[in-house]
């Protein structure tokens, strides 16, 4: 008799199958992935080499030859919000990145071992939270001499503290299921049993969080380079925004839609994203 | 364990956290930043001059007393004198917060009013059309950069439309209304996303219990339902949010303020980070934090009141 092939969905396959089923997370992933694109795009110089050619009159409007319009020294609008895309993105990933791997670090160790090392962990993140975010990036920014890095570097040592807290709270409600006694007996030690068996059952939330941290890091970019302290001599959205301010009263708005909405258009894809990948990573949660 | 004892041991624990507080402002503002007399004199000042200016600053005394200043400073509230200004921080505090607190008081009240009832109705025809507009609306509001908001409001109904006021501000009470409406409405408009969707989480939490089953069960209408057991319930986390923000409106509207030219603590903190004023920052930053601390404590402890399960943990 032929064995029947009894081919089981595993957890991703099922999540995956979920997510792709969702028909606004598979826009989000495109947009997402257009932004990837064109920020990859823009850094390798194969589009917008030269963001600072002069290509019209200043404050020319939009036209068929220039979409976004042109800025004060008729530089393109287009061009400088496509380096801002450049810019933004590279903030959200490696901010979000340096925060995921400072979060789920923090967060494993306190979970996993408890006592005196969790109690300073704790403390650790309870004085952090303490210091409203917007101070601490505006004086971890400040203090690291503004720019680009100084603008991750801020972005990552604050956007931990929430990860930590939830991925100690998941350790701590795993560390005693009995998949983890079965791997002490077999003889894993602790970074084994922390590692290679505990961590891959709190991935969803790393992944959830990511997609949540990295849209926060796209908004305090924005707002940080506004306030004059992100990237230096080259667009930023938030710096766009920043000459807009005066432009406005001259019935020049389009450096300021164009900014705004190549923003608001990659958060809320992130926005959207993030909330389809808890219905299909963590099911427990639908419908909330 | 006893309400007492948690309270006490609640309290105990500001110690530690303030302490915490005070070494990551000190580590930030003594330990890695760039030498602030070189910020101040130029790049062209002799030695003897850093010397001077570093001894006026008291930046020459041993890191613990400069740690030991900032710990005092936290209890004292005496933080010195501003760099840039020369006045005492603890009279530019007191200056700065009338304005502050006449933007961000009636725009916390008035923004929470308004958001509550709006997740109501939206909790209300969960699932319905309305709803899923809501959220989706939440979700795109929040989405916008806040600056754009400021930008577009402030030239649209300020300038355009000519109805308020664009900047400046008037002390004294009838006076200084037309200054701080437009900015109000803007910190209405920029809270009702996030707002929302965290009250709508919040009733829908409630919504799906037992005892509303039960309530629904024994005959009650969706309105009794609505707003005497579920409001009830969800009060306790809506309440702890509403506290926990309150220490967030002593920075006032940090942008807000400084787009409408309103000469509160969070233009003042701004101003002080384009002078490089480090005592200011320091101070804005110890301020803030021991206003959060308390403020957590009481929501705690008032947490416990109403849920005595949260003192078992």
């Amino acid at each position: 008799m032929a064995a029947v092939e009894q081919q089981s969905k595993s957890l991703w396959q099922h999540a995956m199958g979920t997510l792709f089923r969702d028909k606004m997370a598979v826009v989000s992933i495109i947009i997402i992935l257009f932004y990837v694109i064109m920020a990859a795009l823009s850094a390798t110089g194969i589009i917008v080499a030269d963001w600072t050619e002069e290509v019209g009159p200043s404050y020319g409007s939009p036209s068929m030859d220039n979409w976004f319009g042109l800025d004060m020294f008729g530089r393109s609008v287009l061009a400088k919000t496509i380096k801002g895309t450049e810019v933004a993105m590279s903030v959200g990933l490696i901010a979000s990145l340096l925060s995921l791997v400072i979060g789920v670090t923090l967060g494993a160790i306190a979970g996993y071992f408890g006592g005196r090392v969790d109690e300073f962990i704790v403390w650790f993140y309870t004085t952090f939270t303490s210091i409203p975010n917007i101070m601490l990036l505006v004086a971890i920014t400040f203090i690291s001499g503004k720019g680009l890095k100084a603008v991750i570097l801020a972005l990552g040592l604050t956007g931990w503290v929430g990860l930590c807290r939830l991925i100690r709270g998941e350790v701590m409600r795993h560390k005693d299921r009995e998949y983890v006694h079965a791997a002490s007996a077999i003889g894993a030690g602790n970074y084994r049993k922390l590692v290679r068996h505990i961590l891959p059952n709190v991935t969803h939330i790393m992944i959830i969080n990511f997609s949540l941290q990295f849209q926060i890091a796209i908004k305090s970019e924005v707002i940080l380079s506004y306030l004059g302290l992100g990237v230096q001599g080259r667009p930023s959205w938030g710096i766009m925004i920043d000459d807009a301010k005066l432009e406005l009263a001259r019935g020049v708005w389009w450096q300021l839609a164009a900014a705004t909405f190549a923003m608001a258009i990659v958060v809320l894809a992130f926005n959207i994203l993030g909330d389809s990948l808890r219905d299909a990573l963590d099911p427990k949660l639908k419908g909330k | 364990m006893n309400l007492y004892v948690y309270t006490l041991r609640r309290l105990l624990y500001i110690i530690p956290v303030l302490l915490g507080v005070c070494a990551i402002v000190f580590f930030l503002f003594s330990v890695v930043s760039p030498d602030p007399t070189l910020i101040m004199l130029g790049k062209h000042a002799s030695v003897q001059q850093m010397e001077e200016l570093r001894r006026e600053l008291g930046l020459d005394r041993p890191w613990f007393i400069q740690y030991l200043d900032i710990v005092k400073s936290a209890f004292t509230f005496d933080f010195g004198r501003s760099w840039s200004t020369k006045q005492e921080i603890s009279t530019m505090i007191k200056q700065g917060a009338i304005p502050s607190l006449t933007l961000s008081l009636p725009a916390f009240v008035i923004s929470f009013v308004i958001s509550i009832t709006v997740s109501l109705m939206v909790a209300f025809y969960r699932g319905k059309f309305l709803d899923k507009i809501a959220v989706f609306g939440c979700v795109s509001m929040m989405s916008i950069s806040s600056l754009a908001y400021i930008l577009f409001g402030q030239w649209f109904f300020g300038y355009k439309l000519g109805w308020f006021e664009i900047s400046g501000y008037d002390y004294g009470f009838p006076d200084f209304i037309p200054y701080v409406l437009l900015p109000i409405l803007i910190w209405v408009i920029l809270g009702l996303g996030p707002e929302v969707r965290f009250y709508r989480t919040v009733l829908l939490d409630e919504i799906y219990q037992d005892y509303v089953r039960t309530a629904r069960a024994k005959g009650l209408g969706e309105h009794v339902i609505l707003f005497k057991h579920v409001l009830k319930n969800a009060l306790i986390p809506i309440i702890t949010n509403l506290i926990i923000s309150i220490p967030f409106l002593i920075l006032g509207a940090l942008l807000l303020e400084s787009f409408f030219s309103i000469p509160g603590l969070g233009a003042m903190t701004l101003n002080a980070v384009n002078a490089s004023d480090f005592p200011v920052i320091k101070a804005m930053t110890i301020l803030t934090s021991v206003a959060y601390i308390i403020f957590s404590v009481i929501t705690d402890i008032c947490y416990t009141l109403v849920d005595p399960r949260v003192r078992l943990r």
